[in-house]
C-alpha cells in the first residue's frame, strides 16, 4: 500500500507578536513546527502501513526551509519526503495549493507507484481553512472523507474503506473505495516516537526536491498569487474594547461578600437573567 | 475591483444561503446566515435565497418554510433520497449543478464539519475562490464582497475578495453570527432543480450514525450561559468546581485550549478559535487568561464575567466585570450563593 500524507510547515502561533505601529507579524525568531493536525494524519499513516505493509511518502509544499519539518517526518518513520518548492507557488491561496500539491501527488504516483490514500490533516492552525484537503480530493478526483476520527478497516483486496466520520452532533460511518482522500481529527492516536533507526536514517535520507516544472506543472498561471481567486486587501488588528472590566474590589472580603457582590453585579447588568438561571438552575 | 471581471461572470446575481439540513434538522448557523445575507443581498439590492437539499420530505419542505421565515426572497431546492445523508458526492454534485444553471454572485455556507467539506469540494470544481471562517461581511462601494477573518491564530484580522471569479463563496463558524428575528412569512417562490443522479454512481455509503444525543456536545454553542475553565484550576478534580457552578445556574461548561491538551476535557468542550465559538447571555471565566484565541471564541457573549488571580490578565481587556481572587477557593461560594439567591424558597422570601 502507498500512502501519501501532506504536511505544512507553520509558525507556532502561540509565539507570535505583532508588531504594535505596522501591524506586522514579528516572524523573526519564532519557531515553526509540522501543523499539529498533520501529526495525527502522519500517525495515521504509519500505523496503516506498519499493520498492512506498504510505504509513506510525506510531501509538503514550501520554501526551502520546509526541509526541516519533512526530515522531522522522515524521524518519525515516514520512508521518503518530497519538498514541493518554488517562487511560482509564493502567495497561493487554497485552491492555488490544492492545484500544486495535486499535481505533485500525481508525480509521486507516477514515480513511486499510486497512492492507495492520500491523508492531510483536517486543517491547519496558521490558514485554518479545512479547504486544502477537499480541493486535492475534487482535482485529483479521489474519494473523500473528512473529518475522520478512526480508520475502522481497509480491505485492500476489495479496495475498500471504513471510517468513522464525525458530523454535526454525531458519528456517520463510512464505507468507501480505495483510493481516497481522508483529513483526520485531532486527538485521535498517541504521536509515536521515532527510533534510533528512523533517525539515523532520516539524517542520511535525500530529500526529493521538485520545482513547477519537475512536478510537471505547465501552467504557471494558476499557481501563486495569480493562480489565487482570492487577494488579501487589508490586515488590521483587532479592535481594543473600548472599556475595560469592571475590578471588585477583594481587599478584607471573604469569599462569600465577594459572591455577592459579583452576582449583584451580573443580575444588575442583565436584569432578565436571574428568573432565567432560577427556572434552568438544577440545584 | 469588479471592473476587471470576465464579461461571462456579469448576469451572476443574487445571494445565496446554503441551509444545512441533516437528518431532518436544520442547523441554525443557517437562519444565522440569512440575517446576514438579507443585509448583503439589501446593499446589493438583488435577492436573497434559501438552498435545500434534502431527501423529499416534510423535513425538507419545513427547511425551505423556515428559511422564508428567516428572510429569504426565494429557495431553490434540489429533493432526491440520495441527499438523505450528508455525503460528499451527491451534495457537491447538486450544489455545483444550481449555482452552474442559476448563478449567484455570492454563496454562503457554514463553517460546520457539513459545510467546510461541502464549500472545498465546490468552491473547487468551480474554480473560484473561498474565504473560511468569515468574522464579518460586507459589500463594499462597487458592489463586491468583503470578507473579514482572524488569520494568525486570530492576532490580526483580514479582509479578502475573490477577483474575477464568481460565485463569492464564504463560511461562518456558528454562533460568530447574531440570529436574526423569526418572521411569520412561510411562503415564497421555490425553484425546483433536477439533478440527474443514481445511487449507483454514488461510492460512498452510510452504514450507520451515531448521535451524541442529548449531550452538551452539540449545545454549548448555543447555550445562553457557559461557565469555563482554564489551566488556572491548577489540577483535573477541580473541574467539579466549574461543574457545579454550571449545573447550579443552568449553564453548560467549557474549557481553555489546555485543559484539552492534558485530556482533562475533551476536545469538543474546548472554546475558541479551534474549539467552539459561543454567544451566551453569559459567560463566566475561571481561571482563564484570556489569549486572543481564547477571545475570538467568546467575544460575542453579552456578559462576560472573569475571575483570576492576576489583575493584568488579558481576559480584563474584554470581560465586563470581574473577581481578581483564586477561583479554587471562591468558586464554592459562588457556586453557593447562587444556589441561595436563585432557589425557589429565598426567593418566595422576596417576593413577599
Ligand atoms: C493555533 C492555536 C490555536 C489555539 N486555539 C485555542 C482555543 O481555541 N481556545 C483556547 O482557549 N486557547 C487556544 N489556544 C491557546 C491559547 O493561546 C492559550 O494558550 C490558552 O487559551 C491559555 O489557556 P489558559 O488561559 O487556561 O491558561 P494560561 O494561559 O496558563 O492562564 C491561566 C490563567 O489562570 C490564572 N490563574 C492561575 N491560578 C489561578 C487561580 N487559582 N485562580 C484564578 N486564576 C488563576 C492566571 O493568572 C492565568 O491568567 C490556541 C493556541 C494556538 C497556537
Amino acid at each position: 500500500m502507498h500512502i501519501v500524507i501532506c504536511i505544512k510547515q507553520v509558525p507556532d502561533s502561540a509565539q507570535i507578536r505583532v508588531h504594535p505601529v505596522t501591524n506586522t507579524i514579528m516572524r523573526q525568531g519564532v519557531p515553526t513546527i509540522i501543523n499539529p493536525y498533520d501529526l495525527f494524519a502522519l500517525e495515521e499513516a504509519l500505523g496503516l502501513r506498519d499493520s498492512h505493509g506498504g510505504e509513506v511518502t510525506v510531501l509538503t509544499m514550501g520554501p526551502p526551509m520546509a526541509e526541516d519539518a519533512l526530515r522531522k517526518a522522515l524521524t518519525y518513520g515516514a520512508d521518503r519526503a518530497v519538498l514541493l518548492t518554488d517562487r511560482y507557488f509564493a502567495g497561493s491561496d487554497t485552491l492555488a495549493t490544492s492545484f500544486a500539491l495535486s499535481h505533485a501527488i500525481a508525480k509521486i504516483g507516477e514515480s513511486f507507484g499510486t497512492p492507495d490514500i492520500v491523508f492531510t490533516g483536517k486543517q491547519t492552525i496558521d490558514g485554518d481553512t479545512a479547504q486544502v484537503g477537499p480541493g486535492i480530493a475534487k482535482r485529483l478526483d479521489l474519494l473523500q472523507l473528512t473529518y475522520v476520527a478512526k480508520i475502522a478497516s481497509i480491505d485492500l483486496n476489495a479496495r475498500e474503506i471504513t471510517v468513522e466520520r464525525r458530523s454535526e452532533g454525531g458519528t456517520q460511518t463510512l464505507k468507501s473505495k480505495l483510493p481516497c482522500l481522508v483529513t483526520m481529527l485531532e486527538g485521535t492516536n498517541e504521536i509515536r516516537r521515532g527510533s534510533l533507526d528512523d533517525a539515523l536514517r532520516a539524517a542520511r535520507s535525500q530529500i526529493v526536491k521538485w520545482s513547477a516544472a519537475d512536478a510537471g506543472i505547465e501552467d504557471l498561471t494558476k499557481c501563486g498569487l495569480r493562480g489565487s481567486p482570492t487577494v488579501v486587501k487589508r490586515v488590521f488588528a483587532p479592535p481594543e474594547r473600548a472599556e475595560k472590566a469592571e475590578q471588585i474590589d477583594t481587599t478584607e472580603k471573604t469569599p462569600r461578600d465577594l459572591a455577592d457582590e459579583l452576582i449583584a453585579g451580573i443580575f444588575s447588568r442583565q436584569p432578565g437573567l436571574e428568573n432565567e438561571l432560577a427556572f434552568n438552575g438544577g440545584a | 475591483m469588479k471592473k476587471g471581471l470576465p464579461a461571462h461572470f456579469k448576469d451572476y446575481r443574487h445571494v445565496w444561503v446554503f441551509i444545512e439540513l441533516e437528518r431532518g434538522h436544520v442547523h441554525p448557523v443557517s437562519f444565522e446566515l440569512l440575517g446576514e445575507g438579507r443585509k448583503l443581498a439589501d446593499k446589493l439590492g438583488v435577492q436573497l435565497a434559501g438552498v435545500v437539499l434534502g431527501p423529499p420530505g416534510e423535513a425538507t419542505w419545513f427547511a425551505i418554510a423556515e428559511a422564508f421565515a428567516y428572510g429569504a426572497d426565494l429557495a431553490y431546492i434540489v429533493e432526491t433520497p440520495l441527499l438523505a445523508d450528508y455525503r460528499n458526492e451527491p451534495f457537491t454534485k447538486a450544489l455545483t449543478d444550481l449555482v452552474a444553471t442559476h448563478k449567484p454572485e455570492i454563496l454562503l455556507l457554514g463553517a460546520t464539519t457539513l459545510g467546510r467539506d461541502l464549500a472545498g469540494s465546490v468552491a473547487t470544481t468551480l474554480l473560484t475562490g473561498l474565504t473560511a471562517d468569515c468574522t464579518e461581511l460586507d459589500v463594499d462601494a462597487d458592489g463586491s464582497l468583503a470578507a473579514t477573518r482572524p488569520t494568525f491564530g486570530g492576532s490580526l484580522l483580514c479582509t479578502i475578495y475573490t477577483l474575477n471569479c464568481r460565485p463569492q463563496m464564504a463560511t461562518v463558524r456558528p454562533r460568530v453570527m447574531a440570529m436574526p428575528q423569526r418572521g411569520n412569512n412561510q411562503v415564497g417562490r421555490v425553484v425546483q432543480h433536477e439533478v440527474p443522479m443514481v445511487e449507483e454512481e454514488i461510492v460512498t455509503k452510510v452504514l450507520g450514525f451515531l448521535s451524541d444525543g442529548q449531550s452538551a456536545k452539540a449545545n454549548l454553542a448555543y447555550a445562553d450561559v457557559v461557565v469555563a475553565g482554564g489551566l488556572g484550576l491548577g489540577a483535573a478534580e477541580n473541574l467539579k468546581l466549574v461543574k457545579n457552578l454550571a449545573r447550579a445556574i443552568g449553564a453548560e461548561y467549557g474549557c481553555s485550549r489546555p485543559l484539552v491538551q492534558k485530556g482533562w476535557m475533551p476536545a469538543d468542550r474546548q472554546i475558541g478559535q479551534t474549539g467552539k465559538t459561543i454567544r451566551p447571555k453569559l459567560y463566566i471565566a475561571a481561571g482563564i487568561s484570556g489569549a486572543i484565541q481564547h477571545r475570538v471564541g467568546v467575544e460575542g457573549a453579552d456578559l462576560i464575567i472573569a475571575i483570576n488571580t492576576d489583575r493584568n490578565a488579558p481576559i480584563f481587556d474584554f470581560a465586563h466585570l470581574g473577581a481578581v481572587t483564586d477561583a479554587i477557593r471562591f468558586l464554592p461560594s459562588l457556586t453557593e450563593l447562587f444556589t441561595h439567591r436563585l432557589s425557589p424558597h429565598s426567593r418566595d422570601k422576596l417576593a413577599n
